[in-house]
C-alpha cells in the first residue's frame, strides 16, 4: 500500500470514529484506503492471516453504526473506489465502484434518459457500496423496490481475499441466490468492490399531491385507502406537524402548517396515465377526510415538496442538539395504533418525537429529540427507542426497514428472533467468514448477549419453540 | 397435526441419515436433477393464513394449490406479479418458491424472490425457523427468505411464505410484429429503455409478440408509438398461457429443452436447434440435441448460463457448474441448514 493510503495517527483516524450514528464512537487502530482490487485482496489476506478484524466503510452515512470501527483492527474505506466503469444504455446497466454516490449514478446516466431508482434521503452523500450493505430503500420503493430489486451483480472479496461474483448481467444465476443474501448483509459476508446496477427509463411525467389532514390517524387510514383502491403510488410519504414545522423553517417546502399531518402522494408514468391516477388519488384522499389537496403546479414545486421530505433529518437536527432516528416497519393497518403509542412514549419519557414515514411501505422514521450532553436524556432516548421497536415487532413488523441493525439495534434482534434463527444467522456467517473477522459484533447478537439483555423474542403468530434452550 | 408430523419425519430421517424427497403436487419433478429419497408430501400443510388486500401481502402454507391462491387474489383484483408457471393443476405454493421459476412478466415486474417477504421453514434438523415477515421492508438479519427461492428444497422444507402483491393491471393488449431475431432483440432492448408499459415478450418463428399492461390510456398511447398488429384478447390470453405453461407448440417434442439466461442484449446465440426468446431478450429457450458442454460454453461466453430444463436424462447435471469459491459457499450454506444432507440431496448439485 502506498503510504498515503494508510492512516494510523490519531489526528488522521479520529474522523473515522463513527458513521451517521454519532452516539457510538471508537477510534480505529488503522484506516486503510485502498485504490485497487489487488490492494483490497492483500489487506484481507493479511488480516485473515493475522486474525485482525476488518470493518468496511462507504460514505459513512449509515444510521445504525454498521461502520463503527474496530478498536483493534482495520477500518477498510472504499472511498477511493469512485469510478463509473461502464454504462450500457442498451442493456440498461451501469457498472460502478462502491464509492460512487447514489445520486451520481442517476446524474451520469441521465443523458440516456435512464436513472437508478432507489433514492434514500441521504442520496447526495451515500455510496452504492453502503446501499448494497444496508439494502437501502428510499421514498419511491413501494413501486420501484429496494436495492435488492435494482442490483444485478455484486463483485466482492471474501475475508480470505478471494474474488467472487454474486449475480450477473443475466437475470439469474445457477445455484442459490447469493446476491439476495449479500445485499443487506451489513458488510459481514464480503467486501464489495464493484456493483452492476439496473437502470430504468425515466417516466415521461411525474406529479405529486400534498394532502392535509386534521388528524394523524386519518392520514394513516388514507394511506391504506389509496392502496386498497388498487393504486400503487410512485411515492407515498407522511409527515406530522412537528416534522413539517421543522422542515418549513429549514427549506421552505411550502407545506401546509395548519395540518396535523400531510401526505405526499406521487404518480408517475405517461402523461395520460398520471392525469388519470392523480384524479383517482384525489378522489380517495378526499373520501378519507383530507382537508386540503394541493397538486404541485410544476416540476419546480414537485421537487420542492420532495426536498422538504428528504431534508427532514437535517431539519430536525436544527431544532435539537441531537436526534435519534428509528426505522421500524409495521403493517399499514397498525399505523394509527403505533402513532398513539409513540405519543404516549413522548409523555412517558418527556422527550419530543416528530414523525416522518415512508407510509406506503409502513416504514416509520420517528425522530427522538434529545441532548447527548445530558446522560439522563440519552438514557431515556434509548429506552424510548427500544420500546417503540419492540412495539413494531409486537404488531407484526420489524425493528429495521432499511437502516440496518449495526450496533444500534443489536439487542432488539433478541426480541425479533429466537435462538434458533440467530444461530442460523451465525451459521451463514461461518460459511463466508469462519473466523468472524468481517465487521464483528454487528448485525447478529451472540446468544449470550441476548441472555444478558434478558428479553424473549415476541414475534407474533409463531409457536413457541418447545424443546429449544431459552436464552 | 401435520406440522408435528413433518417435523418428526425430518428428525427421524436426520437421525438415520436417510434422504428425503420434499414434494408438493409434483408438477416440477422434471426440473433440476432427478428427485430421490423417501417421499415427504407437503400437501397436507395447506391454506391461506392471512390475506390483507390493503397491505398488498398474502401469507400461504406450502401445500396451498397455486391455482387456489391466484384465484383468491384475483377476486380482490390482485396477483402474484411474477406470473409463476404452474406446469399442471397440482402446483403448490411451496413448489413455486422452491423452484423459483418466474413467468412472462419477469423482466418487467421481477422474479419470485423479488416478491418473497418472509418464510417459515423446517431446517434439516427439523427446527422451525422464521425469517423476514409480512412487511415490505425488512433488513433485520440476513435475507434468508429470498435465498429460499430457487433453492429446490435443499435448505429447508418451506412451510409458509408471505408474498408482496400488486394490483392486476386494469388493461392488457398484445401486439405482433414480423421480425427476424436480431431485429427483434434490437427493438426489445430499445423499447425497454423507454417508459413503455411492456409486460411480456416472446419471439419465435420470425414473429414477435409483445404484451402491454397498465392503464387503458397508457396502453393506447404505447400501441400508437409501437405499431405492429393487434391480437384479439382471447387469442392473446391463450398465447401467453402457452408461453407461461409451456403448452405452446414450441415446447412439444422430445428434443432436450435448454434454458439460457443471458444479458438481454446478447447477440443471437449460434447453436443448432430452435429458439424461443422471452423476457426482452434475457431468456432464450433452446430445443437442441447439441452437446451440453458446447451449449454451456456458448451461454457463458454470452455472459449468462444454461440450464438443462427438460430432458430424458441429465448426465452432465441440470445446472451449470459453479466456480470453486461459489461452490464452497454453497456447501457451507447447505451445512448450515441441513448438516445431515437429507433434504432433496443432489437435486440442485450432485455434491450436496
Amino acid at each position: 500500500m502506498p503510504e498515503r493510503s494508510v492512516l494510523w495517527q490519531e489526528e488522521d483516524t479520529r474522523p473515522y470514529e463513527c458513521d451517521g450514528l454519532t452516539a457510538y464512537r471508537r477510534v480505529p487502530m488503522v484506516v486503510a484506503l485502498p485504490e485497487t482490487e489487488e490492494q483490497v485482496k492483500q489487506i484481507l489476506e493479511t488480516c485473515q492471516a493475522l486474525g485482525v478484524p476488518v470493518v468496511p466503510r462507504g460514505a459513512g452515512t449509515g444510521l445504525s453504526g454498521g461502520a463503527l470501527p474496530p478498536g483493534d483492527g482495520v477500518l477498510l474505506s472504499l472511498a477511493k473506489f469512485m469510478r463509473v466503469r461502464r454504462i450500457d444504455p442498451v442493456a440498461r446497466v451501469a457498472v460502478v465502484q462502491p464509492g460512487v454516490r447514489n445520486a451520481a449514478i442517476s446524474d451520469v446516466v441521465a443523458p440516456f434518459g435512464l436513472y437508478y431508482a432507489p433514492d434514500p434521503s441521504s442520496q447526495i452523500a451515500c455510496s452504492i457500496g453502503g446501499n448494497v450493505a444496508e439494502n437501502s430503500g428510499g421514498v419511491h420503493c413501494l413501486k420501484y423496490g429496494l436495492t435488492v430489486h435494482n442490483v444485478l451483480r455484486v463483485r466482492g472479496f471474501t475475508i480470505e481475499g478471494e474474488a467472487v461474483d454474486f449475480g450477473s448481467e443475466a437475470l439469474d444465476t445457477p445455484g442459490y441466490d447469493l446476491l439476495a443474501l449479500a445485499i443487506g448483509s451489513e458488510g459481514l459476508l464480503a467486501v464489495t468492490t464493484e456493483v452492476t446496477v439496473k437502470l430504468l427509463p425515466k417516466p415521461e411525467s411525474a406529479r405529486v399531491i400534498m394532502a392535509s389532514f386534521d388528524d394523524v390517524e386519518k392520514a394513516g387510514n388514507a394511506v391504506a385507502a389509496v392502496i386498497a383502491a388498487g393504486i400503487v403510488p410512485a411515492g407515498l410519504e407522511m409527515m406530522d406537524k412537528p416534522a413539517t414545522l421543522a422542515v418549513e423553517q429549514f427549506v421552505h417546502a411550502g407545506y401546509d402548517l395548519d395540518a396535523a399531518a400531510i401526505l405526499l402522494c406521487e404518480s408517475d408514468g405517461s402523461v395520460a396515465e398520471v392525469e388519470h391516477e392523480i384524479a383517482r388519488m384525489e378522489e380517495v384522499l378526499t373520501a378519507a377526510g383530507a382537508t386540503r389537496l394541493t397538486v404541485a403546479r410544476d416540476e419546480a414545486e414537485r421537487l420542492r415538496f420532495w426536498s422538504g421530505r428528504k431534508a427532514a433529518f437535517p431539519a430536525v437536527g436544527r431544532i435539537s442538539p441531537d436526534y435519534y432516528c428509528m426505522d421500524g416497519t409495521i403493517p399499514k393497518k397498525r399505523l394509527g395504533e403505533v402513532l398513539k403509542f409513540i405519543g404516549a412514549m413522548e409523555k412517558k419519557y418527556g422527550l419530543r418525537c416528530p414523525n416522518v414515514f415512508h407510509a406506503g411501505d409502513g416504514n416509520l422514521h420517528p425522530l427522538i429529540l434529545f441532548d447527548a450532553n445530558d446522560p439522563d436524556q440519552l438514557h431515556r432516548t434509548e429506552a424510548f427507542a427500544g420500546e417503540v421497536l419492540e412495539k413494531c415487532v409486537q404488531v407484526g413488523g420489524t425493528i429495521t426497514g432499511e437502516h440496518g441493525v449495526g450496533v444500534e439495534k443489536i439487542d432488539q434482534m433478541c426480541v425479533q428472533f429466537g435462538a434458533a434463527e440467530l444461530e442460523a444467522f451465525h451459521a451463514i456467517k461461518r460459511a463466508f467468514d469462519p473466523r468472524g473477522l468481517l465487521n464483528p459484533g454487528k448485525a447478529v447478537p451472540l446468544l449470550a448477549r441476548c441472555a444478558e439483555f434478558g428479553r424473549r423474542h415476541v414475534k407474533p403468530g409463531v409457536q413457541s419453540h418447545a424443546g429449544l434452550p431459552r436464552f | 397435526m401435520i406440522l408435528d408430523e413433518l417435523q418428526q419425519r425430518i428428525r427421524d430421517a436426520a437421525g438415520r441419515g436417510a434422504a428425503l424427497c420434499i414434494r408438493g403436487g409434483g408438477t416440477k419433478d422434471f426440473y433440476g436433477n432427478a428427485p430421490r429419497g423417501e417421499l415427504l408430501d407437503t400437501r397436507g400443510h395447506a391454506g391461506i393464513v392471512d390475506y390483507e388486500p390493503s397491505e398488498l401481502v398474502v401469507t400461504a402454507r406450502c401445500g396451498t394449490p397455486l391455482a387456489e391462491l391466484e384465484k383468491t387474489l384475483a377476486e380482490r383484483g390482485q396477483c402474484l406479479p411474477f406470473e409463476p408457471p404452474h406446469f399442471g393443476p397440482a402446483a403448490t405454493v411451496g413448489g413455486c418458491v422452491a423452484a423459483g421459476l418466474s413467468g412472462p412478466r419477469r423482466a418487467s415486474a421481477g422474479a419470485v424472490r423479488d416478491f418473497v417477504l418472509g418464510a417459515k421453514i423446517l431446517d434439516g434438523r427439523g427446527q422451525l425457523l422464521v425469517f423476514g415477515g409480512q412487511v415490505m421492508k425488512n433488513v433485520a438479519g440476513y435475507d434468508v427468505s429470498r435465498l429460499l427461492a430457487g433453492s429446490l428444497g435443499t435448505l429447508g422444507l418451506i412451510l409458509e411464505v408471505s408474498f408482496k402483491l400488486l394490483p392486476r393491471p386494469p388493461a392488457e393488449s398484445t401486439l405482433r410484429f414480423e421480425l427476424p431475431l436480431a431485429k427483434a432483440l434490437e427493438n426489445l432492448n430499445r423499447w425497454a429503455a423507454r417508459p413503455l408499459p411492456v409486460s411480456a415478450s416472446a419471439w419465435r418463428d420470425g414473429e414477435l409478440s409483445l404484451r402491454l399492461s397498465g392503464a387503458e390510456s397508457a396502453i393506447r398511447d404505447a400501441a400508437k408509438k409501437l405499431g405492429g398488429s393487434g391480437v384479439a384478447p382471447g387469442q392473446a390470453a391463450q398465447f401467453w398461457t402457452g408461453i407461461r405453461e409451456q403448452s405452446d407448440a414450441f415446447f412439444a417434442g422430445d428434443a432436450p429443452l435448454w434454458r439460457l439466461s443471458l444479458p438481454s442484449n446478447a447477440a443471437r446465440v449460434d447453436l443448432p436447434g430452435e429458439q424461443l426468446v422471452e423476457w426482452g431478450g434475457a431468456l432464450r429457450w433452446l430445443r437442441s440435441r447439441g452437446e451440453a458442454g458446447a451449449i454451456r460454453a456458448a451461454a457463458a461466453r454470452a455472459g449468462g448460463h444454461a440450464t438443462l430444463f427438460r430432458a430424458g436424462e441429465k448426465p452432465q447435471g441440470a445446472f451449470a457448474p459453479l466456480p470453486p469459491v461459489l461452490a464452497r459457499l454453497h456447501r457451507g450454506l447447505k451445512q448450515a441448514f441441513d448438516p445431515a444432507g437429507i433434504l432433496n440431496p443432489g437435486r440442485l448439485y450432485a455434491e450436496f
